[in-house]
């Protein structure tokens, strides 16, 4: 076993560990904090996975904005703060089955794909990744339009998260 | 180097955990979280094929940042709509919000 | 105008009456009289302007030539049906008297039906008027006789009847002469039942009808079978040669006779009914239940003298065949009811005490001398005989018309109620109503045939001259005998009417009719003295030679071959003389000094043989028993009852009885459980599917989540086992 792959394991069983106690921590800013350390336990895979950028992006968007925010909405509907009652619903069980019974039909159909035992990643190509993307967003022949719409969803997202979240007069 | 299949099944894994959640969890904000790990196993499927599999092209990281993008917007708006619904029903409590049941 | 155009537009005047009246002038009786009697007289003008054009003309010329104009009419298979008009001798003859009678009988009804009196008091459509009450300046109140309240109707309808008459005369085919007698027919039913609401009248207008219709029907039948053996209907085309001769030649399919006696016999047979001939004389007694003015024209004027016409129209076909002196089978079959109908009835009209009765036997009686003597072969003295007794009957008829009209008066006047009919109940009119006495003594002298001064003696004696002259001796015996009866009850009738005293109040109140009654009375009472002297035998003793026979030149030229004159015999002459003057003798005794409220003086010495004769010798018991009864269990039992309601009203029934059953086992066990109950079905599982299946429906998110990944799990799986995807 590579040092890489032990890392790789450690941080796998990190962001595993801290998902399992979001969804199942009774208090739910304990939760938001577990999202957290289950967010950077992302990055770091991302870190592995030799994309630098996105690790950053994770860091700066999702834990610096995301999880944050849902903080924030957490503290504003709380009704007590002591809420200790149990944080699942009636069917979830079912839930469970139906995670378990995914869980293994992906595994199972990705087990009968052969790229499956594919080991070797394939040769690096270095920081030329940042360049090539930055180009990609901007280029009329590549990825410009999806970037544009993306901005103006973000924009339309922005609109609405600010009407629906009014007070009321 | 670690084998791709590790990578997946972390990745189906961590959504099969973010499902539990968004199928399981009682409060409203408990099952975005759950959502939020969905996107983040997507995302790490994305950019581990394109390391894997096709690391000239640009259309994995590409598309990893639309996922970016959208999940934030989504997270925003979604937030946006439980506070108003709290504000009204006081509770988001996902089973309390059932108007629209037979 | 030629004068076939005048003859066309003959019958026009009555006919367009009879349309104006019915559809405008039915309200103003004055402007319907007017009318009328305005139609009436531009018939009479018309046919005066025509018979002078054939005096002109003269009668062998006529004779050859006669006034003929004649239309294609029905388009045929091969050729037309053409009508026409003709006027030849005998009808410019029958014209001429036709017109006058029309003309007075018109002008008389004006009268009769009180034209000018008030309305009645309790006077109602279809009943006789019962008197309208007045108050005079003094107060007094008293009743007066009421004018008609169906007053414009009855011009319409003599109208209509004198269009069928003039019709009838001017033709010169069987078929338009047989819509004019029908046409009569119709007006015969309509104007004796003219009174409708008497029940009596109802039933009189049913029997002349149906009586006469049998006579029709032979008669129609005669006209078919001529048409067929000869396809023509023209009378000029039928009385040639060689039509005769076929005609004669063809055998008929019955009897053993020839074609022309069948049609003779078929044809005659429609006379027998439309002029009362026995065995068919029922319904013209019963008609006398019209007002007077129709029994006038009905019976005496037109519709029998039509009869008489028709075979006297047709005698060169009844007499074809038959060999000089010899009679055809269809003359012997008339001179034989001829005969026996004039007795027959004579007799009858002895024991009636009816005024308008006795003269309706007698009209039977004198239709029966004319038959007998065409019979006998004798055309110009039938013809001259039909003349006269148009005149005189018609005179007679008006003026118990008259009579009636007067005694009626006297019964409003005295507010008593009686039989104005009955001539016991009159007498020692002659003081009261002068001018009808005297034109009623004159008809009735010719009647019976008084000699000389009356149409009637020359008439007759010409008949019986004829029939001793050729031979026929039974004939002869028995027109005489008829002729004695004749003579006796018109002066029975005279004396009960007029002389001796009045038998009752109301009888000695009676006055004499307007003059709009009593004028035509005058013109025809000239008519029976005067136009006798037209037919005087150029072998009369003293008389004869004075005057020329204008009547049998003018009239013989009608037929092809002029009938000669029998040579004249003194022994007709007698007897005649005897007849005539020792039947008024004896009435006048046995008659002339009869009481109020006595019987008939013949009632003691003759016995049952009155009562037989009162009865007509139960000829109407025997025919309601024979064929009214019969008919009418027919009619009422079988058909309506049995069969109609019965069977077919049956089957109706039955038939919807089923439709019903049938549509209640649709509706029961198919269309309501099957039909209703599978649309029933189909909404019931469709609720209760949604009824079950909603539950689905919770409005939580988190469970419509866990379903559709519990579905793609559950497809994907499906799909990549059986599609194998890997």
């Amino acid at each position: 076993m590579t040092t890489t792959q032990m890392i790789f394991l450690a941080t796998a069983l990190l962001t595993l560990v801290a998902a399992i106690m979001v969804v199942s921590t009774r208090k739910l800013v304990h939760a938001a904090l577990w999202l957290i350390l289950a967010l950077f336990g992302v990055a770091i895979t991302f870190v592995l996975l030799e994309a630098g950028f996105f690790a950053v992006i994770q860091v700066v968007v999702y834990i610096g904005a995301i999880a944050i925010l849902m903080i924030f909405a957490i503290m504003l509907t709380r009704r007590e703060v002591r809420d200790v009652s149990p944080q699942t619903n009636r069917s979830w069980w079912l839930a469970a089955v139906i995670t378990v019974l995914f869980f293994t039909g992906i595994v199972f159909m990705l087990s009968s794909w052969e790229g499956f035992s594919v080991n070797q990643p394939v040769a690096g190509v270095g920081v030329d990744t940042i360049d090539k993307l930055g180009q990609a967003l901007v280029s009329p022949h590549a990825y410009v339009l999806p970037f544009e719409v993306a901005s103006v969803l973000l924009l339309a997202a922005m609109i609405g998260a600010i009407y629906a979240a009014r007070e009321k007069k | 180097m670690v084998p791709l299949p590790w990578y997946l099944i972390f990745a189906a894994a961590l959504f099969c955990i973010g499902l539990y959640g968004v199928l399981a969890r009682k409060n409203a904000i408990a099952i975005l979280m759950g959502v939020e790990l969905m996107l983040n196993a997507v995302n790490i499927n994305l950019i581990a094929f394109w390391r894997y599999q096709a690391v000239e092209q640009v259309a994995g990281p590409a598309f990893a940042v639309i996922v970016f993008a959208v999940a934030a917007a989504e997270v925003a708006v979604g937030l946006a709509l439980f506070i108003s619904i709290y504000r009204r029903r006081d509770s988001i409590i996902a089973d309390d919000i059932d108007l629209l049941k037979w | 105008m030629t004068i076939e155009t005048i003859i066309w537009l003959l019958p026009l005047p009555p006919l367009l009456a009879f349309f104006l009246i019915v559809l405008f002038t039915n309200r103003s009786k004055k402007l319907s009289h007017i009318i009328a009697v305005g139609a009436a007289l531009l018939s009479w003008a018309g046919s005066m302007v025509v018979f002078f054009r054939a005096l002109q003309v003269g009668g062998h010329h006529l004779g050859e030539h006669p006034f003929t104009a004649a239309i294609n009419w029905l388009p045929l298979g091969s050729g037309w049906l053409r009508i026409g008009v003709l006027v030849d001798p005998l009808s410019a003859t029958t014209l001429f008297f036709v017109a006058w009678t029309v003309l007075t009988i018109f002008l008389y009804s004006v009268g009769y039906h009180n034209y000018g009196q008030p309305k009645g008091d309790a006077d109602r459509m279809g009943l006789p008027p019962g008197g309208a009450t007045v108050t005079d300046e003094h107060g007094h109140k008293h009743t007066v006789p009421s004018v008609e309240p169906m007053y414009s109707r009855f011009f319409a309808f003599i109208g209509l009847f004198a269009f069928g008459m003039y019709l009838l005369v001017v033709s010169d085919n069987l078929f338009t002469s047989f819509v004019g007698w029908e046409i009569m027919g119709l007006c015969s039913y309509l104007l004796i039942g003219f009174w409708y609401g008497k029940a009596s009248a109802r039933a009189a207008m049913i029997k002349a009808f149906i009586t006469t219709r049998i006579g029709d029907v032979f008669m129609l039948l005669g006209i078919a079978y001529l048409y067929a053996q000869t396809g023509t209907l023209t009378f000029r085309q039928i009385f040639t040669p060689q039509i005769l001769h076929e005609l004669v030649s063809t055998p008929a399919p019955v009897l053993g006779l020839s074609a022309a006696g069948l049609i003779g016999i078929l044809l005659f047979i429609g006379t027998v009914g439309k002029s009362a001939q026995w065995p068919l004389h029922v319904w013209l007694p019963d008609a006398m239940e019209g007002p007077t003015p129709v029994s006038a024209m009905i019976h005496a004027a037109t519709m029998v003298s039509a009869g008489v016409y028709m075979v006297i129209r047709m005698f060169p076909l009844l007499s074809a065949g038959a060999e000089h002196a010899h009679l055809t089978t269809p003359m012997m079959a008339m001179a034989f009811i001829g005969a026996f109908t004039a007795l027959f009835s004579a007799t009858i009209a002895v024991a009636q005490n009816d005024i308008k009765r006795v003269l309706a036997y007698s009209t039977i009686s004198q239709l029966g001398y004319m038959v007998a003597a065409l019979g006998i072969g004798a055309y110009v003295a039938a013809a001259f005989h039909l003349v006269t007794h148009a005149f005189f009957k018609a005179l007679l008829f008006l003026g118990s018309g008259s009579v009636i009209h007067g005694v009626e008066h006297g019964a409003l006047y005295t507010s008593m109620h009686l039989d104005a009919n009955d001539m016991f109940n009159m007498g020692g009119l002659k003081k009261k109503m002068p001018i009808t006495f005297w034109t009623f003594l004159i008809g009735g002298f010719a009647l019976s045939g008084f000699p000389v001064l009356t149409a009637g003696f020359w008439s007759k004696d010409e008949i019986l001259s004829d029939a001793f002259g050729h031979g026929h001796h039974i004939v002869f015996w028995t027109l005489a005998a008829a002729a004695l009866l004749t003579a006796f009850y018109t002066m029975r009738q005279i004396s009960l009417t007029f002389l001796g005293k009045p038998r009752t109040e109301a009888t000695r109140h009676a006055h004499e009719t307007p003059w709009t009654m009593t004028t035509p009375l005058v013109i025809l009472a000239m008519f029976a003295v005067t136009f006798g002297w037209l037919g005087v035998p150029e072998h009369f003793p003293v008389l004869g030679g004075l005057l020329p026979n204008w009547f049998h030149d003018f009239v013989g030229s009608t037929l092809t071959e002029h009938p000669e004159t029998v040579p004249f015999n003194f022994v007709p002459l007698v007897v005649s003389l005897v007849v005539a003057l020792g039947g008024l003798s004896l009435g006048w005794l046995v008659y002339r000094n009869v009481p109020a409220g006595a019987q008939d003086p013949l009632k003691k010495p003759l016995g049952k043989l009155y009562t037989i004769l009162q009865h007509k010798y139960y000829f109407d018991e025997m025919y309601d028993f024979l064929f009214v009864r019969p008919a009418t269990w027919i009619s009422e039992v079988f058909a309506y009852q049995w069969i109609d309601r019965g069977v077919i009203d049956g089957l109706l029934h039955a038939i919807a009885a089923l439709s019903l059953k049938i549509g209640s086992f649709l509706r029961n066990y198919i269309d309501i459980p099957i039909v209703n109950g599978s649309g029933d079905l189909a909404g019931n599982t469709i609720k209760r599917m949604g009824v079950t299946f909603r539950v689905l429906q919770t409005g939580r998110v988190q469970q419509y989540m866990v379903i559709a990944i519990l579905t793609t799990v559950t497809f994907g799986a499906v799909f990549y086992y059986l599609l194998g995807w890997h």
